[in-house]
């Protein structure tokens, strides 16, 4: 943008002031935040990632190229954020590896914000697991990526709209060009900060004896781990019969839930694999 | 004990309410989720299908994914791969061998003879280690230089997920997951890198299928043998002009012949130690995306061809040392490596290949980047070259390929001593940091051991019946 035209509202905008924004890589010593990047296979969450942090990660275009957590920071107004990459996944039912990484940070990692990408040209599919994270955490919000996949699709996308649905903020962002990401900073910050609170709407097409049962033990739930976050979708966890979920209620261990203990990914593997 | 009461309450109420809300609360949780999400898609998106578009990504698709036409083009395109690779890597590759062995070797020489540095630190420091870390640099850069980014390229533009297309069938046919075809693409680049790729396999029955055939796809470290020794003795074979494209050819041939031992293998196994059906997944096909050429080759640059280049140069130096030792400590009239040369010759020749080289897999246990030169080296070692190389346990760069082809040839090489070479630089032990990743990803010592034995004992037994054909047929 050429400087001698007159600021517009954008350059008030404190997200475009680069001073304030300082990608940092992955050198960073202590954080405030904690940001997790989750969404689809192939949606470009890798590359949000780089555009957030300045990081250069391997990005590749083939669902699946992220196996591991990769992790960086940016810092924003002397607040420090650390952004974690998880690996794409359709579910967070965790059938494999890589789903069971992601899921078990936006459990058991307590991230402060949860950035959901989504294809904005395949927003029917991806919702499926926006709806699941909503699931399990409040503070999200709504990466809607590859709208020039979109555009070239012929599809508009309402993101107005989406945002009122789904009752958490959404950012439409092509993120190749790094276009829309400064919002998507400042809102990042915001939700971080608690300064914007977000009120996700949950699923409503469930039967009224499921609601009923959900009900029951979620009460259950909150007396034995008072404070637990997602009571909801454990309590869907457990009737569905979860194994995982059921062994971490009988052990206890979900009472770790707010203190973020995280299990490592060796003590994954090691499970899925004997 | 009250708490754990508590805990086992809600199990119990939990699994009472499963009965209550009978079996198919599974499918229930997910129609009412796929009901929203279809409800909401359709009120934020509206699409302007009048105007439909020439759709260039069904365009591509019909013909890369075609039945006629997919392995047509995945062929084409890995020949060209290859092929630029091959004649593009020769020219800086002298350049650099020229630098680092020519002008920097002799002038470290003529420094440690100044300062009077004793003979064995200078030996092993400057012929040992040095020159093994510069032969790995100028022959392994250039080729990753070119291989990387270009296949990045093919990455970004979205065509990998093609191939797993492509080849899901073949793969499905042996038990295996269509995923798999991914993981071993990631393989070319690196048998590590494939290893911890194969995490996007949700069954553990296949995905141990896949850790333990990746070792099957040519990882960068042996591309520089195939090359070569595919140069001598495969590209010798015709007239210059083709030479190139018949040794690209050649290459590609061990390349197939890796993906059919894959198939045979995981067919194998699905049917004997991993038993069991291939699982069903979902695959998206991507769409294409221009490839960002120069962010592309940096990051390949970057994240692939140093991180792999400098792993190499931290394993050739104790190689470069181990062969710079055993070379000079003599235990009789002969030095160590001929003693092993010697007790390894029988078996070395029953196999096709010979002792030199059987010694030199053991050494490059480590890197197999450093098995050509360790070859030329101990070849040279055990016939007495005087008029090549720098001396006993110097690893040397020949200047040009006919040169390193009459050194192979005077140590008693002949067209089936390369071939098998080809051969046993595919099928044998994966690489100790390949290793290492496959005990870290299965925390399993028998699943490790596996890897490491069956592709030796194919590469033995292989070798041995092309062995037995060659002479049976008259051809040596």
């Amino acid at each position: 943008m050429n400087s001698d035209i007159t600021p517009s509202n954008c350059e008030d905008c404190p997200a475009h002031h680069l001073a304030n924004l300082k990608k940092l890589g992955v050198e960073m010593g202590k954080y405030d935040y904690v940001i997790a990047l989750a969404g689809n296979p192939n949606t470009g969450k890798s590359t949000v990632f780089n555009q957030l942090t300045g990081l250069r990660q391997h990005t590749g275009n083939w669902p699946g190229k992220t196996v591991a957590r990769a992790e960086g920071g940016f810092s924003y107004q002397e607040t420090h954020y650390k952004v974690v990459d998880l690996p794409g996944t359709y579910s967070l039912l965790s059938t494999s590896t890589d789903e069971e990484i992601a899921r078990d940070f936006i459990l058991f990692g307590q991230p402060d914000v949860t950035v959901v990408v989504v294809d904005a040209s395949r927003l029917e599919r991806n919702l499926n697991l926006v709806f699941q994270v909503l699931e399990i955490t409040d503070r999200a919000l709504l990466c809607l990526n590859l709208m020039d996949e979109a555009k070239r699709h012929n599809l508009t996308v309402d993101h107005r709209r989406l945002a009122r649905d789904l009752g958490i903020p959404v950012v439409p962002t092509i993120a190749r060009q790094g276009e829309g990401i400064p919002l998507l900073t400042k809102m990042i910050t915001e939700i971080a900060a608690g300064q914007l609170s977000v009120y996700p709407k949950r699923i409503q097409s469930e039967p009224p004896t499921l609601k009923r049962a959900i009900h029951l033990l979620v009460k259950k739930l909150e007396t034995v781990f008072p404070g637990l976050p997602n009571a909801r979708w454990v309590a869907l966890r457990l009737l569905e019969g979860d194994r995982k979920i059921e062994e971490e209620v009988r052990s206890g261990r979900l009472g770790n839930l707010m203190t973020g203990s995280l299990s490592t990914e060796g003590e994954i593997t090691r499970k899925v694999i004997r | 004990m009250k708490i754990q009461d508590s805990r086992n309450e809600i199990l119990k109420e939990a699994s009472a309410l499963r009965w209550e809300l009978g079996s198919n609360l599974h499918d229930l949780l997910t129609e009412a989720l796929y009901t929203d999400a279809a409800r909401l898609a359709e009120r934020a998106v509206t699409s302007d299908s009048h105007n439909k578009n020439f759709d260039l990504d069904r365009t591509i698709d019909r013909v890369v994914t075609s039945r006629w036409l997919g392995f047509p083009v995945m062929m084409i395109l890995m020949t060209i791969v290859f092929w630029v690779t091959i004649s593009g890597a020769n020219v800086p590759s002298s350049l650099l061998s020229k630098l680092l062995i020519d002008s920097v070797y002799p002038l470290l020489k003529e420094v440690s003879n100044q300062i009077g540095l004793v003979w064995w630190l200078d030996g092993l420091v400057i012929d040992g280690i040095y020159l093994a870390m510069a032969w790995v640099i100028s022959v392994m850069l250039p080729p990753m230089a070119i291989f990387f980014p270009l296949f990045t390229l093919l990455e970004d533009f979205g065509y990998l997920p093609r191939v797993a297309f492509n080849l899901d069938q073949w793969f499905k046919k042996t038990g295996a997951h269509g995923k798999q075809a991914l993981t071993m693409a990631m393989g070319y680049g690196c048998n590590a890198a494939g290893v911890v790729a194969t995490r996007i396999i949700d069954s553990p029955r296949e995905r141990l299928i896949a850790i333990i055939t990746n070792n099957f796809s040519l990882c960068n470290g042996r591309w520089p043998t195939q090359i070569l020794i595919a140069t001598i003795f495969i590209g010798n074979l015709v007239p210059s002009i083709f030479a190139g494209l018949v040794s690209a050819m050649a290459v590609i041939g061990i390349v197939i012949f890796g993906v059919a031992c894959t198939f045979l293998v995981s067919w194998g196994l699905s049917r004997t130690l991993l038993k069991g059906e291939a699982s069903i997944f979902s695959l998206e096909l991507p769409p294409y995306r221009p490839p960002r050429v120069l962010q592309t080759i940096y990051t390949s640059l970057i994240d692939r061809t140093l991180i792999v280049l400098w792993r190499a140069v931290i394993f050739a130096i104790p190689a470069g040392a181990t062969i710079w030792l055993i070379s000079n400590i003599s235990f009789g009239d002969f030095s160590l490596a001929e003693h092993a040369i010697r007790g390894l010759n029988p078996f070395g020749i029953l196999v096709g290949l010979n002792g030199v080289i059987l010694l030199a897999y053991i050494i490059a246990i480590p890197a197999n980047e450093i098995v050509i030169p360790t070859v030329l080296m101990l070849t040279v070692l055990s016939i007495g070259l005087s008029d090549v190389g720098h001396g006993a346990g110097v690893m040397f760069e020949l200047d040009s390929v006919s040169a390193t082809a009459s050194v192979l040839k005077s140590g008693g090489w002949t067209l089936l001593t390369g071939l098998n070479l080809m051969i046993f630089s595919l099928l044998h032990n994966p690489c100790s940091t390949a290793l290492y990743t496959i005990w870290k990803e299965t925390k399993s010592v028998k699943w490790t051991a596996i890897s490491a034995f069956l592709p030796i004992v194919m590469g033995f037994l292989v070798c041995f019946f092309i062995t037995k054909f060659f002479f049976w047929s008259g051809a040596v």
